[in-house]
């Protein structure tokens, strides 16, 4: 038998031992604590326990499993929350009561709930991996269809009547074109650190609308993109990730608290299930898991708590669906990484991160896509993750590294937090390469015109960040009067539409329709504006009218299912504009 | 009669190493017995086969490879706990030092704690009153939240403090228990001195848990001094039943002690030479405030550390930044100008505060108040950069305005009395009559009908420059 030979926090060797396998599950000691092999050589093997491990002795047994770290994939994921391993939060609650306590090991799905299951394949139908076999709803929203394992394929041999079974009932047998015969249940289980296959790769050109302005318009994100919000404590990261796991127009959302506040998950917790999707008139957590590894939870697991939750969401992709992934934060996950490979010793490379951060980034980050399945469906998985850069220094590596690997890219800065400008995503050292990509949804899905009214947008602000320059130094007083227009749009622009409320009832969500309107109210008054200041009219004229207060206040004043009041909007401006050239005009003569 | 162990293979700073040791494990506490009688305590954190790696809590000072016998515990470090201990006096390890005698335990807990669930956390909401303006208002403090106090050395910190534990303690007389328990970790003999004489004076001495590891104490005791705190914390909140405020000050030590006990573990060093692990282990503590499901006590926490060089970027600050929910941050400039408490409210937050404000806990008007007041305020920065260029004279009057509202916000909102105790009410009220002094027109953050109700030119006229 293995036993253990020495300890050092969550790290464990196993002297002399030549039967484990690299990334293989273990259970350690007395109390059979799990972890995974992460070094074997001739004389040792090295262990990361994902649980404390106060207590152990050398010489307590240490057991192979044969398998690396698996999740198992089964209906009754959606609306739990798990912990990093997968096990459920609520059960260790039962069982252990308000504390964690270590080695408590319990089935990671309810394996006494009975599920409503039709079946979907009869006796004598040819199966390939990836195909639909059953399925049952698993919450009022979702869907569960129980997939051919991606490794097996053959002929049905047996078929369950439809009824009622757990996720452990055997309802179906296939028989492989070696004559083997493997019995299916509702669950299979799937190695964490392994991506699910697919068919292929399809090209990303739809967006995740996620009724953020400054997103949907001006910083916009695909199906099946990835995304990086840096920012640094306090500038409102796990907000924006909120905002977006309520709103956006994905099917399931996998939420990871790795290495945050215990707090927020609770909070996570309270209010979703408080809020109703207002699209499917169903509480939030009817399409949302939930993994949570806080901060003082163990290391080990909150390396894993990444790598569960994106196996949960190819494993829903692979149904079809539309996943969108909330990782908060990755620096945590990358700390996790620094802190074990300090305790192996190994060679650090940049701030005593190991040389191997880059490549476990991009392994996590291509994990995400738009792709046709095994099984002729269509699903993607969207990766939202948070840095918190240290110092909100973004220059250091794990920033540094994501943007390499990401193709959007929301910068929060600090001052715009300070101001309380949320969400304080700032729109001039942020990127979104998708951009083109979605060019032709919008066109054919908002209006022609969006695009090119998104580029004007940007373009006042850059000017406008030009300008500032200028400002800094010797005032706004002395700008010439159709300079003093762009700074004054560029405010109705920053005020007015890219700062969301997220707490008012109709600023919280914006559709898409309603964010084109809001910038054709902005350009339509810039326009007005601008010919007048052509003619020689002065602007203070203009903006002592109140007309420009008008319009930033047209996101709290025009409510979502009004859009026609922009219209009113519009006619307003253009009289307002027009009495005011009339007046100077007529006091010039 | 257990094992024990003559002789040590090796002293390294604070830690010892045992050799041919048996049926050790990992955590747990030694005691070491010197030759002249005198008894240390020790921990194990490393294990390699036979050979045990040991942390001495006291130091290894006077300790030879020959002179010490070491007998293991069997178990981690553990803190008795009472009702008792209310109103005592501990060293870091959680030893009585007041020469009242050991405490009459109820119950043993291991000061590590364990990590709190959670789904059996109940999400704290309702706000605690401290009477001080520019926290009940800008950055309010919520029962059951761990809201740091980001101090430079020199800075009112500890006043703050104490003004916060006497204030919210009437507010809190109404209702249950309450209690302070307050761990100093490397702060010098007056500080402590400070404290214990600001509680004795507002009356809670009686009701207050204080642990104290000085700056000549040894610095692994300085190490376990949170934990022995959290866990009297945890056991009066929860299995009491009462309202605990915990004080960690101050938090730069903590971490400097971790440093320098990492170092001597030959590990290696991230940021700054701090541990890899400062995230978690800074982690471990803070995660320690909050509410239980089904407890009515809580543990709130105001952790005081002083930024290096007063620099917030530094990793101590930065990683509690991460953690905790908000911060409040002082700033020298003001401190200077004699304002207290010196509050810089900008980079100040309190992250509970949106679910715990509004109707119901302070006024409906709150929210909006607040935004309007911090989005004013970012304003006079950007006015008082420009005028450091231009000069004021050249200023627009919009700007001239809003370095008018800078001044008059320092003076009348941020700067109070130290005895000072302000109602929620008062507090806002003087905001509104704040925002008053700029035009209508500047507060873009306020809907229109509630500007009806507030917006009051002739209130604005009380203050002077």
């Amino acid at each position: 038998m293995n036993t253990v030979f020495s300890v050092n926090g969550p790290v464990v060797k196993v002297r002399d031992a030549s039967d484990f396998a690299m990334m293989e599950m273990v259970y350690v000691g007395a109390d059979h604590l799990m972890g995974e092999v992460i070094g074997v050589n001739a004389e040792e093997t090295t262990i990361q326990v994902y649980e404390v491990t106060t207590g152990m002795k050398p010489g307590e047994p240490v057991m192979g499993t044969g398998a690396p770290v698996s999740a198992v994939l089964g209906p009754g994921i959606i609306s739990n929350i798990f912990d990093g391993i997968e096990r459920p939060l609520k059960k260790i609650e039962e069982l252990s009561g308000a504390y964690i306590s270590p080695g408590s090991n319990i089935e990671s799905l309810d394996t006494l709930k009975k599920w409503d299951v039709t079946l979907k394949v009869s006796v004598g139908d040819e199966v390939q991996g990836g195909a639909i076999f059953a399925v049952c709803p698993e919450t009022p929203l979702i869907e569960h269809r129980c997939m051919i394992p991606p490794n097996m394929s053959g002929e049905v041999v047996f078929a369950a009547e439809n009824g009622e079974y757990t996720i452990n009932d055997v309802i179906c047998r296939i028989k492989s074109p070696d004559g083997t015969e493997h019995d299916l249940t509702m669950c299979q289980k799937w190695p964490i650190k392994q991506s699910r296959p697919f068919d292929r790769r399809l090209p990303v050109d739809r967006p995740l609308i996620t009724g953020q302005r400054v997103i949907d318009t001006i910083l916009p994100i695909a199906k099946g993109g990835t995304a990086a919000v840096p920012g640094g404590f306090g500038t409102g990261k796990t907000m924006t990730q909120h905002q977006l796991a309520k709103w956006c127009d994905a099917d399931i959302i996998v939420y990871i608290g790795c290495g945050e506040r215990g707090n927020e998950m609770t909070q996570v917790l309270e209010e979703f299930s408080g809020l109703i999707d207002p699209k499917t008139n169903r509480p939030l957590t009817d399409r949302t898991v939930l993994i949570a590894n806080t901060s003082n939870m163990p290391v080990a697991a909150r390396e894993a708590s990444i790598y569960t939750g994106i196996t949960i969401a190819e494993y829903y992709r692979d149904m079809g669906y539309h996943i969108a992934i909330m990782a908060d934060s990755t620096s945590r996950w990358a700390e996790a990484l620094r802190e074990i490979s300090g305790r192996l010793e190994e060679m650090p490379a940049e701030e005593g991160f190991p040389a191997y951060l880059p490549s476990r980034l991009s392994e996590f980050y291509e994990r995400a896509g738009y792709v046709e399945n095994l099984n002729g469906t269509e699903g993607s998985v969207s990766i939202i993750g948070a840095v918190s850069p240290q110092g909100s220094d973004f220059s250091e590596p794990v920033t540094q590294n994501t943007k390499r690997f990401v193709r959007c890219f929301w910068a929060l800065d600090k001052s715009l937090a300070y101001a309380r400008h949320y969400p304080a995503i700032n729109w001039n050292n942020s990127y979104s390469e998708y951009t083109d990509d979605l060019g032709e949804y919008y066109y054919k899905n908002v209006d022609k015109d969006f695009l090119p009214y998104r580029q004007r947008i940007s373009s006042l602000l850059i000017e406008e960040n030009k300008l500032m320059e200028i400002v800094k130094l010797i005032g706004a007083d002395v700008l010439p009067d159709d300079q003093k227009l762009v700074i004054e749009t560029a405010r109705v622009i920053r005020v007015g539409f890219l700062q969301q409320n997220a707490y008012h009832k109709d600023d919280t969500y914006v559709p898409l329709d309603k964010q084109f309107k809001m910038m054709k109210a902005i350009l339509k008054l810039y326009d007005e504006c601008r010919s007048a200041v052509e003619k020689s009219v002065p602007i203070n004229r203009i903006i002592s009218t109140g007309i420009f207060e008008k319009v930033i206040k047209m996101k709290y004043d025009i409510p979502n299912d009004k859009p026609e009041l922009f219209r009113r909007l519009e006619v307003e401006i253009e009289q307002t504009v027009k009495k005011v050239v009339k007046a100077c005009t007529e006091e010039g003569r | 009669m257990a094992v024990q162990y003559i002789g040590l293979k090796e002293i390294n700073g604070p830690l010892i190493a045992l050799d041919n040791v048996a049926g050790v494990s990992y955590d747990e506490v030694a005691e070491i017995r010197l030759d002249d009688g005198s008894v240390r305590t020790g921990r194990v954190v490393q294990i390699d086969g036979s050979r045990a790696i040991l942390q001495v809590f006291e130091g290894t000072k006077g300790l030879s490879l020959k002179n010490t016998r070491t007998r293991f515990t069997g178990k981690p470090m553990e803190m008795p706990l009472s009702e008792e201990l209310l109103g005592r006096v501990f060293n870091g390890a959680g030893r009585p030092i007041d020469g009242l005698g050991e405490i009459y335990a109820e119950k043993y807990a291991d000061i590590n704690g364990k990590p709190l669930n959670p789904v059996s956390r109940s999400y704290p909401r309702n706000y605690i009153n401290t009477g001080i303006s520019s926290i009940d208002a800008l950055t309010t403090l919520i029962r059951g939240q761990k809201l740091p106090i980001f101090s430079g050395s020199g800075l009112s910190h500890n006043k703050l403090a104490v003004q916060i534990v006497r204030q919210a303690k009437i507010a809190e007389e109404s209702g249950q228990d309450f209690a302070v328990v307050f761990a100093a970790m490397g702060v010098k003999n007056d500080i402590a001195d400070y404290f214990r004489k600001s509680f004795e004076e507002s009356g809670v001495l009686q009701k207050v848990v204080m642990f104290l590891n000085l700056s000549n104490d040894p610095i692994i005791e300085r190490i376990l001094t949170p934990k022995c705190a959290l866990t009297a914390a945890e056991y009066l909140a929860f299995e009491k039943n009462m309202h605990i405020l915990v004080i960690l000050t101050d938090m730069t030590s903590y971490a400097e002690a971790l440093r320098e006990f990492s170092s001597s573990k030959g590990e290696i060093p991230a940021r700054k030479g701090f541990p890899g692990y400062l995230y978690s282990d800074l982690a471990s503590l803070y995660e320690r405030a909050g509410i239980v499901e089904g407890s009515e006590g809580s543990v709130t926490q105001i952790p005081i550390l002083t930024m290096p060089n007063d620099d917030i970027t530094h990793p101590i600050p930065d990683l509690t930044g991460y953690i905790t929910e908000g911060q409040i941050v002082l700033d020298r400039s003001l401190d200077q100008n004699g304002v207290y408490p010196p509050v810089a409210v900008l980079p100040s937050l309190s992250r509970l505060m949106k679910d715990g404000i509004g109707e119901g806990f302070t006024r409906g008007d709150h929210s909006d108040c607040a935004n309007q007041l911090f989005a004013a305020y970012a304003k006079v920065q950007d006015a008082r950069a420009l005028a450091s260029v231009i000069g004021e004279d050249e200023l627009s009057p919009l700007d001239k305005s809003y370095l008018r509202f800078g001044r008059l916000f320092e003076k009348h909102f941020v700067n109070q009395g130290f005895d000072e105790n302000r109602t929620i009410d008062e507090t806002l009220d003087l905001g509104w009559a704040l925002l008053s002094t700029l035009p209508r027109s500047a507060l873009d953050r306020v809907d229109e009908k509630l500007l009806d109700q507030k917006y009051d030119p002739d209130k604005a006229v009380q203050f002077t420059d």
